[in-house]
């Protein structure tokens, strides 16, 4: 039996990874991928500790990160197209118009 | 009752300030002289209910409304009549009417709004007066002493378009309020100490006090305070140079306020808190010092003033003097007496100055006066009558008075103050007849050097004429009417007060003896005589006369026999009659030692160094701050959305950390 | 033990692949790499006795968001990213600042795990409570889905439906007709 911090360390080290790409890339794609990286580690989280419980409930949370992911992705690569469209860029530096 | 013999002159008031600018003359001048009339009949009745009394409660009080109740201290608006206020309010109404009737015709060339404004202010000064003295305890009395200050400016400054008015009306109100101050001191002082500032109870708790011989206590202390206070009010050494400079106001007012009722105000306080000041002699003693020495002072310098007017405001502030110099002595009867004949004379006095000025269209100067004792009967006759009276012929009512004084002093063993009164009360007699011929006798003059602007703002046809005598009117009814009945009673008057030694039952002092009840000091006035006092009191009479006589003699002789003796002696002793003349300079002293260094310090340091730099820089500092710690806090504002993403980063890592730790 | 083995190979697996794709200078790689790490993610998540999630899993984000995204990229021709394109003068993007943000996420990581380790009650094993077949049953799934959670499950359908009306607009060409 794999103990349970395993699966948590697991998460964690994903979810830095997550932060860390969208700190750290200069291209919106990639930011919105890393995003979605951490979203999986948060998912992972929650079925590690629903299985510990003995419940359902963790999975049901998965259910619902994951159609708001999809969501999010959606609008979220929407408003790059849109961007896009603006600037011919996709590096979020580009935009640096709201400034002092 | 009692409230209405002040309320009269307070409704008159409220009359003519409302309505006033749109009535005819003789509407608000008539209600504020009916007013006044009232006032005073209501008054009369008020002592004529008050002497039916048994002598033990000779007073009648009545509560209008509780004013502080707080903790335990509780002040009721109170007004008490007893003998002595019983005298100040008929003083205050009944001369106060004349003048009155008087003014109606004297300010009839003012427009209606000024005459009403005029009218207004006479009769809310008569009022506070009135609260100043019927007041049972000392913040109602503090409210009319505050209050005919106020009115005092008001009407000093009547002729506000005249810039020396304005002065003058500043430089009384201010030297007032240093008066005032000390007032205040002494009243918080004496409630400190007593915890009630009502007049009866004070009096009792001090009697049972024993007197502070010989130590300077906080009855002496307060006593002083309050002294100092009456200083100013009443003109003494060295808050009385106000008074001279209060001549700018028009001449019913100098009779009413500066002469009869406001400037005494500060003896009645004295008179009032006789019990008070007796046990305080260190007190009294300085009340007698300045008083004579003020008395003298005042004297010197109203020999040699050449503003009709001025010599009058002198000898107002010389015969404040001798009252204060009785007060000290202890003879609170004696310095009522004298107030009471010098509200007459006085009166009377100032009255006829106005009326020659009114005659000459607003000369003031007696240099350009003289031979008007033949177009100027009425005036000429009582004028005559007070400048006697004042001076102290037997058989007026100042020789009484002014005797009563004398001799008081001198009972009392103070002989060097009496010296200096009978100094004064000599020169009194020789400024007062100097002023008398120069302006009625001899021929008329025009010596004065021309001043650009007369005295008297009026209309320019009306300028003073130096060409051809124009023909001069002597008083019109309302004025000849008030000098007649104040030269009646200048001579009448001090039969109330005939001494023992000549028979008569001093009744005023009789009557005054309860509002001074355990002074102590009294008690001399009524003794039975013995026969060595009479002979002093006939001896320091006839003393009193031959100063009179003497006075006028010497007038006779320097002004009307022989003036170029006048001349001659100011040619040989030029600096002093230039300091004389220059009233010894006390004005500039105060200004160079006082006025500048506060105006300066006010606007070098208060202004400039305090206000600007330090208030103003903290405030415009303030914003200079929030504005420089904002371009400072703008710059995180970089517009890169991985700034903003760092930054929640960030905040992520420090909240862990925290609940990690 | 075969279980563990297999763990590690995942989890190694799931974390390699993530590190590419945020190493990765083309979009295209970075989102082919995400996809293998979704794969391995569900295979964990089978072994956590969860198989609806692991299909669900690969149906919805290996399937349908990475197809998206690659529509995007390939849409957007997003070319290499290319370093020097800006003005490297502004104070905000010098290497330093970047290496700073290196740094926040190392710290990061080193709390959760600091965290995770110092926590009490993790190291019991998986699976102490009850046995597979009360958690995986998609009976069993479906039937809390619809009665004790049957509220977010409406909202959830209304929120993509808003997304989805929201990517339209968002999407679309300035000065179309409607």
């Amino acid at each position: 039996m794999i103990p349970l911090s395993h699966y948590l360390i697991v998460s964690a080290v994903l979810f830095t990874i997550g932060t860390a790409g969208v700190f750290l890339r200069r291209n919106f794609i990639t930011i919105l991928l890393s995003i979605e990286i951490m979203l999986n580690a948060v998912n992972l989280t929650f079925v590690a500790f629903g299985r510990q419980q003995g419940g359902v409930d963790g999975q049901i949370i998965v259910f619902f990160v994951m159609a708001v992911a999809a969501a999010e992705a959606a609008v979220g690569l929407a408003i790059v197209i849109g961007l896009y469209r603006h600037r011919e860029s996709l590096n979020p530096d580009a935009f640096a118009s709201l400034k002092w | 009752m009692l409230a209405l013999i002040l309320l009269f002159p307070l409704l008159g008031f409220l009359a003519n300030a409302s309505f006033g600018r749109r009535l005819p003359k003789t509407i608000s001048g008539g209600v504020a002289s009916a007013v006044m009339v009232a006032s005073f009949t209501v008054s009369a009745m008020t002592v004529w209910e008050l002497a039916g009394l048994p002598v033990e409660q000779r007073a009648i009080e009545q509560t209008i409304y509780t004013w502080i109740a707080s903790g335990d201290f509780v002040l009721d608006l109170t007004l008490r009549v007893d003998p002595l206020s019983a005298v100040m309010i008929l003083v205050i109404t009944g001369i106060g009417s004349l003048i009155h009737i008087y003014s109606t015709a004297y300010m009839h060339e003012e427009a209606d709004s000024e005459y009403a404004r005029y009218f207004a202010y006479l009769n809310l000064f008569a009022a506070f007066m009135l609260v100043l003295v019927l007041g049972a305890n000392f913040l109602v009395m503090f409210v009319g002493w505050e209050g005919v200050g106020l009115c005092s400016y008001l009407l000093i400054g009547f002729w506000f378009k005249k810039q020396s008015a304005i002065d003058a009306g500043k430089k009384a109100f201010v030297v007032n309020r240093i008066g005032d101050y000390a007032f205040i001191l002494g009243m918080l002082l004496l409630f400190a100490h007593f915890g009630t500032l009502d007049f009866q109870q004070l009096a009792a708790t001090v009697a049972t006090i024993p007197p502070e011989v010989g130590v300077f206590g906080v009855l002496s202390i307060a006593s002083l305070l309050l002294f100092i206070g009456a200083t100013g009010k009443s003109a003494q050494i060295p808050l009385y140079v106000w008074l001279p400079d209060a001549m700018e106001g028009p001449t019913p007012v100098s009779a009413l306020i500066h002469a009869a009722t406001m400037v005494t105000a500060g003896v009645y306080m004295i008179g009032r808190n006789a019990v008070l000041f007796s046990h305080a002699p260190g007190t009294l003693m300085i009340v007698a010092v300045i008083g004579a020495l003020t008395a003298l002072l005042a004297a010197t310098i109203g020999l040699v003033q050449n503003d009709m007017k001025r010599v009058l405001a002198y000898s107002t502030v010389s015969q404040l003097g001798l009252m204060c110099l009785a007060m000290g002595v202890g003879a609170f009867g004696a310095g009522i007496f004298h107030l009471y004949t010098h509200a007459f004379f006085k009166a009377l006095l100032f009255l006829g100055s106005g009326a020659v000025i009114h005659a000459l269209h607003g000369e003031q100067d007696i240099r350009n006066m003289g031979g008007l004792k033949r177009h100027l009967p009425v005036t000429y006759w009582t004028f005559l009558v007070g400048a006697l009276a004042i001076s102290g012929v037997p058989l007026l009512s100042g020789f009484f008075s002014k005797d009563e004084i004398l001799y008081e002093a001198f009972r009392e063993g103070h002989t060097v103050l009496w010296f200096i009164g009978a100094v004064a009360s000599l020169m009194t007699a020789a400024y007062m007849f100097r002023l008398v011929f120069l302006t009625f006798h001899g021929e008329r003059r025009h010596d004065a050097p021309a001043h650009p602007e007369p005295s008297h703002p009026e209309p320019s046809h009306l300028a003073p004429s130096h060409l051809a005598p124009s023909p001069l009117h002597d008083a019109p009814p309302a004025m000849a009417f008030a000098l007649i009945v104040l030269a009646i009673g200048a001579v009448l008057a001090g039969y109330i007060g005939v001494p023992h030694a000549l028979g008569g039952h001093n009744q005023l002092a009789e009557w005054l003896a309860p509002s001074f009840a355990a002074s102590g000091a009294v008690g001399g006035e009524l003794a039975a005589v013995g026969a060595e006092e009479v002979a002093l009191e006939f001896t320091l009479m006839g003393v009193s006369s031959a100063i009179a006589l003497g006075g006028i003699a010497i007038a006779v002789l320097v002004w009307l026999r022989r003036p170029e003796i006048a001349a001659s002696m100011a040619r040989r002793y030029p600096g002093l009659h230039r300091l004389l003349l220059n009233k010894y300079y006390v004005d500039e002293v105060y200004n160079a030692v006082v006025v500048q260094p506060i105006r300066v310090g006010s606007q070098e340091g208060l202004w400039r160094g305090f206000d600007v730099r330090v208030i103003d820089g903290a405030v415009n500092g303030t914003g200079a701050i929030v504005a420089a710690s904002a371009g400072v806090l703008r710059l995180l504002q970089t517009g890169f959305v991985r700034t903003y993403a760092g930054s929640m980063l960030i905040g992520v890592v420090v909240i862990l950390g925290y609940y990690l730790w | 033990m075969p279980e563990t083995l297999v763990f590690y190979l995942l989890s190694g697996l799931a974390i390699g692949a993530s590190a590419i794709v945020i190493g990765q200078r083309n979009p295209m790689y970075s989102v082919m790499m995400l996809i293998a790490s979704f794969g391995a993610l569900a295979g964990l998540y089978v072994q956590l006795d969860a198989p609806f999630v692991a299909v669900a899993q690969i149906i919805i984000y290996a399937g349908a968001i990475m197809v998206l995204f690659l529509f995007v990229v390939m849409l957007l021709n997003a070319s290499r990213e290319n370093a020097a394109e800006w003005d490297r003068s502004h104070p905000l993007r010098q290497p330093a600042v970047v290496r700073f943000g290196g740094l926040l996420a190392l710290l990061l990581v080193v709390q959760l795990a600091w965290a995770l380790l110092s926590a009490r009650g993790l190291a019991g094993p998986v699976g102490a409570r009850g046995g597979a077949e009360t958690v995986s049953s998609v009976r069993v799934l479906g039937r809390v889905l619809f009665t004790d959670y049957v509220f977010a499950f409406e909202a959830t359908s209304i929120l993509i439906l808003v997304a989805m009306v929201g990517a339209v607009v968002l999407a679309r060409r300035e000065g179309e007709g409607s």
